[in-house]
């Protein structure tokens, strides 16, 4: 199926990390950095990195409790009542995109909801689409 | 196969329905109620445990105190000081005043670090006489404490088939009567499941504990702990198999015991610390993720994975330990299993366990015995099984061994105990001690598969030959040579059990440190102890008798550490840091040494290091001891190991590996073997290895602070704070015989 993911162009971002803000934001109602669904990991220009979510799904087999499924538009999220915060979603995501913050044992993910593209002007950020076997 | 969806797989449906569950549970009649608060854990305790007693109907709460979490910590250290003080010395197994205690210990039930849901069983052993303590996965042991109790006590007899339910939301537990449940445990804990569930959605809220019919009729019975595996919709079950504890629950006519909680989160611990496990735990899960592919392969293989490796040591024990390899140990190998498991599900028997060991064969077509043509999932088989019910009695059928497996399991009993009296039986049976006459028909020919399954129906059926071998080996050998006009000592040679209990599934006649590692444990021969056959015998690191007491004294002690607090051995070694092989001391894994220190502190807010570690172990290591003598066991004499494990018992046994005890003799021995007979060889070799053994113990014991005797010094119990009066009023009373 075709799944809503974020795409990257890691060389033109300016690490300005105006898309973390947003995201935080959005979700978690304050502007920090380690609470965004993505990750800007500065070094320009070789060792910088930009860590998102492709909606692989590899989580939704780790998770013990089937707290993680993709739901009807193929976006790959979270049911934090079914949650019992073992982080192995965390430990074993390949992109390391499933987050965790502090003492707090809920993580959570992007779902693609594009808040983050609309802030950022270089444009390293996008949203398109994924073939993903479902 | 690989599933990434839900299955119903067939066998929750194919078990028999004499009974509806509407039908079980109108037929329970409520003996006893008692209600209670349930306490919030707090950094890993409740700070109350649960007394039931069977006979009376008694159910009380008893207040943890700051004594038992200084000294004994949790888990085992529990059980050991609940059991002391409930039992005399007089104290029989089958008596009512002995005890089944469960306890989950401070850190488990935390779900960010693989390997920490156990719970540890400890009881008066039917095997051998003394305390008994069994690590066990499921669920019950964290959803009891999440119900607000940091053990639970089972004392007395019931007159009737009993089960004990706790209520962990409603602050509620009900004891009774239980009569037209089924007593085997992938029945059994179905059922119980089921009928204390309020939905299909809720069976995860629900743990179960129950044994099955052998385990009746046997002193090998073991404890199934279940887990409900959302993906097959099944209970699932783990194995508090070693000492006969589920013979004990039997006998006080326990069918099962339930726990039901929701209360089941990433912070139930109520940890002091929770980013400090958050970050430990994340650490190990990616080194899972990135290693295990290149390590054990125990995502996909499980413990299986061992089954080639031993066989290439010629640590695999075969034709009763007579050897460690066979050509066709390849039959069983690795690749074998992870064909057979079911991969692609995240198969751990607690949650956030990444280790995922706990690995399953599904759709299993049973051929015989009561169940034949239900299609089962089979819970393994894990090495001990294999190596146990499999090439220790000349098994090398995958089909076979998973029969076994299941039956063992559904009936309660010890999958390892089994495969050592089996095989002690088969060699007893090729040596024409025992004849056709005796066991009733069966052939027990090494291989003879058939005869092995017909011999655990008759122990669930309490038939014949299925009683006596369902004694064990100790047991076994004294019938045989009073009976069967036997040679005890070709019998004590032979039988591979130490202090009463059946040898787990390793060869140790080349490591003496392993010799020790087994014939040194407080319960009896479990590798759960130590495992030093590869420092030994393989990377050579320990050649002095100074240095195999020094790890004769530290690894028992980091390992009794994890049944303290409720975790599991596996992730520890099984899983290891790239760089370990660069650190300090990396038998030890120095790295995840550290992860533990930071789990309890984690957990419990204290501030112990890695040598506080230790001590911590070797104070209810000591008690341990001190309660083998208590009950009459515990010095020297019980610390001796039958030859089999020591070296060649047989002629052919030597000849098999001439070579090598041939070098040894002139290498190790200082002895000239050309010229001499095999027979000379044999006794040269014999005494030599038997002296050697001594001098280990001689070592060993001063590196522990015991007397030449092995009773623990007064000093060493001072020094450790365990001093009681009754302490040392039993050691005293020892020494002084």
């Amino acid at each position: 199926m075709k799944v809503k993911i974020l795409g990257k162009k890691t060389d033109i971002c300016v690490e300005c990390h105006e898309c973390e803000r947003a995201c935080s934001t959005v979700f978690f109602k304050t502007e920090s950095l380690e609470r965004a669904r993505l990750r800007i990991t500065a070094g320009q220009p070789s060792g910088r990195k930009i860590t998102t979510c492709t909606q692989c799904g590899k989580c939704i087999n780790i998770c013990p409790t089937q707290a993680i499924s993709r739901n009807k538009a193929g976006i790959v999220a979270i049911d934090k009542s079914k949650c019992v915060g073992c982080l192995s979603c965390v430990g074993f995501c390949p992109e390391e995109a499933m987050f965790q913050y502090k003492d707090d044992t809920i993580p959570f993910k992007c779902i693609s909801c594009g808040q983050c593209v609309k802030k950022c002007k270089a444009g390293a950020i996008f949203l398109t689409e994924s073939e993903i076997e479902a | 196969m690989n599933f990434t969806e839900n299955i119903k797989t067939e066998e929750c449906n194919s078990m028999e329905k004499k009974h509806s569950i509407q039908e079980m549970k109108k037929a329970h009649k409520i003996l006893k109620e008692f209600t209670y608060s349930p306490k919030k854990v707090n950094r890993g305790y409740c700070g109350e445990t649960l007394y039931v007693n069977l006979s009376t109907g008694e159910i009380k709460i008893k207040t943890v105190t700051d004594q038992m979490k200084d000294i004994f910590v949790g888990g085992r250290g529990f059980g050991l000081w609940y059991l002391w003080n409930a039992v005399s010395e007089k104290t029989k197994w089958d008596d009512a005043e002995n005890e089944i205690i469960i306890s989950p210990g401070p850190i488990s039930g935390i779900t960010q670090y693989p390997g920490s849901g156990k719970s540890l069983v400890v009881s008066l052993s039917p095997l051998t006489g003394s305390a008994m303590d069994s690590n066990v996965g499921g669920y019950f042991g964290p959803y009891m404490k999440f119900s607000g109790f940091d053990a639970i006590e089972l004392q007395g007899k019931s007159d009737k088939d009993v089960v004990l339910f706790i209520d962990g939301d409603n602050g509620k537990i009900t004891l009774e009567e239980a009569p037209l449940e089924d007593v085997n445990s992938h029945i059994i804990c179905e059922q119980l499941t089921e009928m204390y569930a309020t939905s299909d959605e809720d069976r995860l809220h629900v743990a179960t504990v129950a044994s099955g019919s052998a385990a009746e009729h046997t002193l090998i019975g073991h404890l199934n702990f279940s887990f409900y595996d959302k993906r097959r919709k099944c209970t699932r079950l783990k194995q508090a198999g070693r000492g006969g504890i589920g013979s004990v629950f039997r006998n006080k006519k326990l069918k099962g015991l339930v726990v039901r909680t929701t209360n089941i989160k990433g912070t139930s611990n109520n940890p002091a610390d929770q980013e400090l496990l958050n970050k430990t735990g994340i650490k190990l899960h990616k080194e899972i993720r990135k290693n295990d592919d290149k390590q054990c392969h125990m995502r996909t293989q499980g413990t299986a994975h061992l089954v080639e490796i031993m066989s290439d040591y010629d640590l695999l024990p075969v034709h009763n330990f007579k050897f460690g390899s066979h050509p066709d140990a390849k039959k069983m190998a690795s690749w074998v299993w992870e064909k057979r498991f079911t991969q692609g599900i995240p198969d751990g028997c607690w949650f956030g366990c990444t280790m995922a060991c706990a690995k399953a064969v599904d759709h299993y077509e049973l051929r015989t015995g009561p169940y034949k043509g239900h299609k089962v999932i089979i819970d393994g088989p894990e090495y001990e099984t294999v190596a146990g019910v499999g090439s220790c009695c000349g098994i090398f059928d995958p089909d076979a061994v998973l029969e076994i497996n299941f039956y063992c399991d559904t009936y309660g009993v010890d999958t390892i105990s089994f495969g050592t009296l089996t095989a002690f039986a088969m060699e007893c049976f090729e040596n024409k001690i025992i004849t056709e006459k005796e066991t009733g028909g069966l052939k027990l020919n090494f291989g003879n598969h058939d005869a092995a399954l017909e011999l655990l129906h008759r122990m669930a059926r309490g038939e014949g030959f299925g009683k006596i071998a369902g004694m064990g080996v100790r047991k076994m050998k004294q019938y045989f040579a009073e009976h069967f006009g036997a040679d005890p000592k070709f019998l004590r040679d032979i039988g591979m059990e130490c202090k009463g209990l059946e040898y787990s599934q390793y060869v140790s006649k080349e490591s003496l440190a392993q010799q020790g590692g087994y014939a040194l444990t407080n319960k009896g021969p479990q590798h759960d102890e130590a495992w030093l056959i590869f420092m030994d015998m393989v990377n050579n690191h320990i050649p002095t008798f100074e240095n195999k007491a020094e790890a004769l004294h530290y690894f028992p002690l980091f390992r009794t550490w994890f049944g303290l607090n409720g975790l599991c051995k596996l992730p520890w070694n099984d899983v290891e840091p790239e760089n370990n092989p660069k650190s300090s001391e990396p038998a030890k894994v120095p790295e995840h040494v550290e992860n533990y220190v930071n789990l309890f502190n984690g957990v419990t807010g204290k501030a112990i290091d890695k040598n506080e570690l230790i001590r911590m172990s070797e104070r209810v290591y000591n008690f341990q001891r001190v309660f083998n003598l208590r009950m009459g066991f515990g010095t020297r004499e019980h610390d001796i190991p039958p030859y089999r494990s020591v070296g060649p018992v047989t002629i052919e046994e030597y000849e098999s590996r001439k070579e090598r005890y041939d070098k040894y003799l002139k290498e190790k021995a200082g002895i000239n073997p050309e010229g001499l007979k095999t027979e000379e060889k044999h006794k040269k070799l014999r005494e030599f290895r038997e002296k050697q053994y001594q001098l280990l113990v001689d070592a060993v014991y001063k590196r522990r602070g015991w007397d030449e005797n092995g009773i623990p010094k007064l000093e060493t119990l001072k020094e450790l704070g365990i001093d009681f009066p009754q302490l040392v009023e039993t050691v005293n009373k020892k020494r002084a015989k």
